[in-house]
Formats: structure tokens, sequence, C-alpha cells
């Protein structure tokens, strides 16, 4: 339990990406904000910081949550991994390539958020409709795409992962 | 717990606590509140786990959201909030935010909290007195607005376990998924057959707090569910709401989609075996 008045600076310990990180934070810094200027890791996005857009979803101990939502001090001994991470250890190879080949970003603002939570449609498995891949993304906002190419691809990268492409 | 409301007290109520932060980050970061301190309630044990005790259900406040969509025990005995808890918010948010903190927070077009009143649960708080039970039929006052003292902590929910003469149904009206609903409603009856022997209504999205239906609900007692009985209990419904007028949706429109959720759900009750 913590009393955090603002000014103080509070230790926080957890591991991003895999490699564990210590440092002092302020009590209301986001941890969206601590991994893109703490950490540089600028891969998280940040848009309307209130929970509405998903572009700063990032895995919170395996679990998509929104990095503007939970204070850094918050993830303490938490294990966290950014669109980065995922990209380093090649778990969402597939679901890029499949992105890419099928124009499912514009600007890609959005495109971080995303990816986490095709990610997280992914590890779940099987072979979710298309209904219930919308409605998994319901959190994420694209301003340019119009969604189709976004869902399109999630299914491709499904649909290969289950070996019926 | 003592512990927390301590160091909520020593600011003169200069504070908040802190659950799944998924309302009240998105109020600090819109200046909305600004307390000096925030008291993260999310490191106490006791306010954790789900676990039936007799007939009855105790969830801890922590619970998740996401929870009440996975945990057998939720989906057994307090069906529904396992059949509210698609229709809350996103996936991600559900991960985070807490049924302590949505029933803390009684947003009037939340779902838990109107789902209290359809279960008839008791919510139990840890004040200054020590622990108290409170009914939901007396819990929510007014616009967020509760039972809870300052200082107070929600620490559990108790929700009688649905038996096998139970029925139930919920379902909302919502421009796209995951917004909150324009309409929306839970009923949890008790039933013989297709007489309705009695039933809890409760409607959230139309007014201050979330409301029960006594009106419909008496419409429903002691007759069989057909046609007609459907028809007065929606008329009655009129009487039980009194919906504000704002500019998206007027008055005479959320009265109109009440009745119509009304109708479907009742219908629903009647078709579930
Ligand atoms: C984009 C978005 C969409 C959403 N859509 C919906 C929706 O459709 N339906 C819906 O119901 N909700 C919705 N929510 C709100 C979400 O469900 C919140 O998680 C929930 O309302 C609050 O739970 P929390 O644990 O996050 O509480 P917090 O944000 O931590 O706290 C909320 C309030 O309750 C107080 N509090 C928290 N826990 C306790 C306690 N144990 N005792 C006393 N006081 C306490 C806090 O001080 C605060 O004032 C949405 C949120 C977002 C950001
Ligand atoms: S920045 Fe977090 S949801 Fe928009
Ligand atoms: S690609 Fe621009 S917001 Fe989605």
């Amino acid at each position: 339990m913590s009393a955090s008045p603002m000014s103080d600076f509070l230790p926080v310990t957890l591991t991003v990406n895999g490699t564990a990180v210590s440092r002092m934070v302020a009590p209301r810094t986001t941890l969206a904000d601590f991994v893109r200027t703490d950490l540089q890791l600028t891969g998280t996005h940040t848009g309307c910081e209130m929970g509405a857009c998903g572009a700063c979803l990032v895995l919170m101990n395996g679990e998509p949550v929104h990095s503007c939502l939970v204070f850094a001090i918050q993830a303490d001994g938490a294990a966290i991994e950014t669109v980065e991470g995922l990209t380093e250890r090649g778990a969402i190879e597939d679901l890029q390539r499949a992105f890419h080949e099928r124009n499912a970003l514009q600007c890609g603002f959005c495109t971080p958020g995303m990816l986490v939570t095709g990610h997280a449609i992914l590890e779940k498995g099987g072979l979710p409709d298309r209904e219930h891949i919308r409605d998994a993304l319901s959190g994420n906002y694209c301003r340019c795409t119009g969604y189709e190419a976004i869902v399109d691809a999630i299914e491709r990268a499904l649909r290969e992962r289950e070996g019926c492409a | 717990m003592e512990e927390a409301r301590a160091a909520f007290l020593a600011v003169d109520g200069d504070a908040s606590y802190i659950s799944g932060g998924q309302s009240l980050v998105p109020a600090l970061a819109m200046r909305l509140q600004a307390p000096a301190v925030l008291v993260d309630l999310s490191g106490i044990a006791d306010l954790r786990g789900v676990e039936l005790q007799g007939e009855t259900l105790r969830i801890g406040a922590l619970t998740r959201h996401a929870d009440a969509l996975t945990h057998p025990l939720i989906a057994r005995h307090a069906p529904l909030l396992n059949a509210a808890a698609p229709f809350v918010a996103h996936p991600a948010i559900r991960n985070r935010g807490t049924l302590g903190g949505s029933v803390s927070l009684a947003d009037p077009a939340s779902e838990f909290p109107a789902m209290m009143l359809a279960m008839g649960a008791q919510m139990e708080i840890f004040g200054e007195d020590g622990f108290r039970r409170v009914p939901a039929d007396d819990y929510f006052i007014d616009l967020y607005q509760t039972a809870l003292e300052p200082g107070d902590i929600l620490t559990a929910l108790y929700v009688p376990s649905v038996g096998p003469h139970h029925r139930w149904a919920f379902d909302e009206l919502a421009r796209r998924r995951g917004d909150y609903a324009m309409v929306g409603a839970g009923i949890l009856a008790h039933m013989d057959g297709a007489l309705v022997e009695s039933a809890r209504i409760a409607l959230f999205s139309v007014g201050s707090t979330p409301v029960r239906a006594p009106g419909a609900e008496a419409a429903l007692a002691g007759r069989l569910l057909d046609a007609k009985t459907i028809a007065d209990a929606q008329r009655a419904l009129d009487d039980d709401l009194d919906p504000p007028d704002d500019e998206h949706i007027p008055a005479a429109m959320r009265r109109h989609l009440a009745r119509v959720l009304l109708g479907r759900l009742l219908q629903r009750l009647g078709e579930t075996p």
C-alpha cells in the first residue's frame, strides 16, 4: 500500500521486454510516459490518455492493459512487454507481415496498439470469426484504415497459425 | 485496511482510493479530480478472492471485470454478472477494472452497479465502526453518491446464490459495443415453470442512479409469463422511470427504449427452460 504525496519520487522495479529495470519515478508518472520517456521505448503511443483509443496498449504480466491508465509504480514487480519486445522476440512477425501485406496501416499511429490486441487474439488461439475479432478490437481506434484491412490481417495471421492459410 | 483508511484520513479527505484506476486515472488526466494523495488498495489481500459461503457468494472488491467473465463460481452463482461483463468497456479495461471500483463509483450508466440491485446483493463496507453491510436497495443514493462515507472502503459484494428456480436475462442498447448504454437492464426472476413468483428488475442509464422497477416487478409477480403479462409489465415500467432529458437522448426515447428492452428480456425469460 502506498500513500503517495505528489512530489516525492518512489522506487520501481520491474522487467520490461525481459530486462530488469529499476528507477525512481514520480508517483503520478503513467506507465506510458515511463516507457516512452524514461526508457525511450517510443513504440507505445499515447493518443487520448484516457483509455479510449488503445494506442498505448502494452502487455502487463501477459495481458493487454492501457499503459496510460496504469501508474508506473503500480507496475512494480510486473513483467511489461511493449511492441518493441514483441517484435524483438519474433512473437508477432507473422502478424506484422500480414499487416504489411494487407496494408493494414496508413499513418501507423494506432498500429502498436492494434498489434498488441492482435497478439492477444492470436495467443488465445482458435479461429474466432470476424465479429469476434471486431469485438476484441472495440477498444482500438483507427482513424485511417476503416478497420477492414486490420481485421483481414489478424484473420490471415490466425489462419496461418492454425495451419489453414 | 486500517493503514489505508489512516492514510486517507491523514490528509483531511484530500485523497482518493485507487483500485483498477480505469475510471480514476482518466478523471485525473482530465483534471476532473486532483486529490493530493492516492491510496492504492490493490495490495490488500482481504479485498481479493471469490468464495461461496453457504448460500452467498462473497466477491472481493478487487475482483476484476475480466474475472466476472471467466470465474466459474461467478458464472454458476451470480450469472447476471457473467452476462453483463462482455458489455463493460473493452477487453484491456476489463483486465484492470475491478467490480469494487465500479460499484464504489456507481456510475448510473454502469452495468455492475445495476446488477447489484437486480441480484439483491449486499455491499460490505469497512469504515469508522468496522465492517457493516448495506443492501443494494439502500446503497445507491444519488448521482455518484452511495452509502460510502469519506474514508470508507468497499470490501466485498455478497450476492445471494441463484437456485434451480431462478431465471435471468441481461441486455443493453448501445450505439457501439463497449460504449456506455443508452438503456440497459437485468432481471432475476424466481419462477415455477411459466409462473413468475417474484422478479427483481434493475435498469441503468435511465437516471442519476441505477433503479429498480417496482411497478413492473409487481405486474409480473404471481402471473404466468405470457404476452399479456409482458405488456402489463411494459406499461407499468413507465411509472417506474423518470429519465433525464439530455441533448443526445430525449426522455421519451429512453422510455421507449426501456420498454422495448424490458419486452425483449421478458420474452427471453419465457423461452429459457
Ligand atoms: C474507455 C472506457 C470505457 C469504459 N466503459 C465502461 C462501460 O461500458 N461500463 C462500465 O461500467 N464501466 C466502463 N468503464 C469504467 C471501468 O469499468 C472502470 O474500471 C470502473 O468503473 C472502475 O473500476 P476501477 O477498479 O478501475 O476503479 P478506480 O478507477 O480505481 O476507482 C473508481 C472510483 O472508486 C473509488 N474506489 C475504488 N475502489 C474502491 C473501494 N474498494 N472502496 C472505496 N472506493 C473505491 C476510487 O476512489 C474512485 O473514486 C470504462 C472505462 C474506460 C476508460
Ligand atoms: S493513450 Fe491510452 S488509450 Fe489512448
Ligand atoms: S493507421 Fe492511422 S490511425 Fe490507424
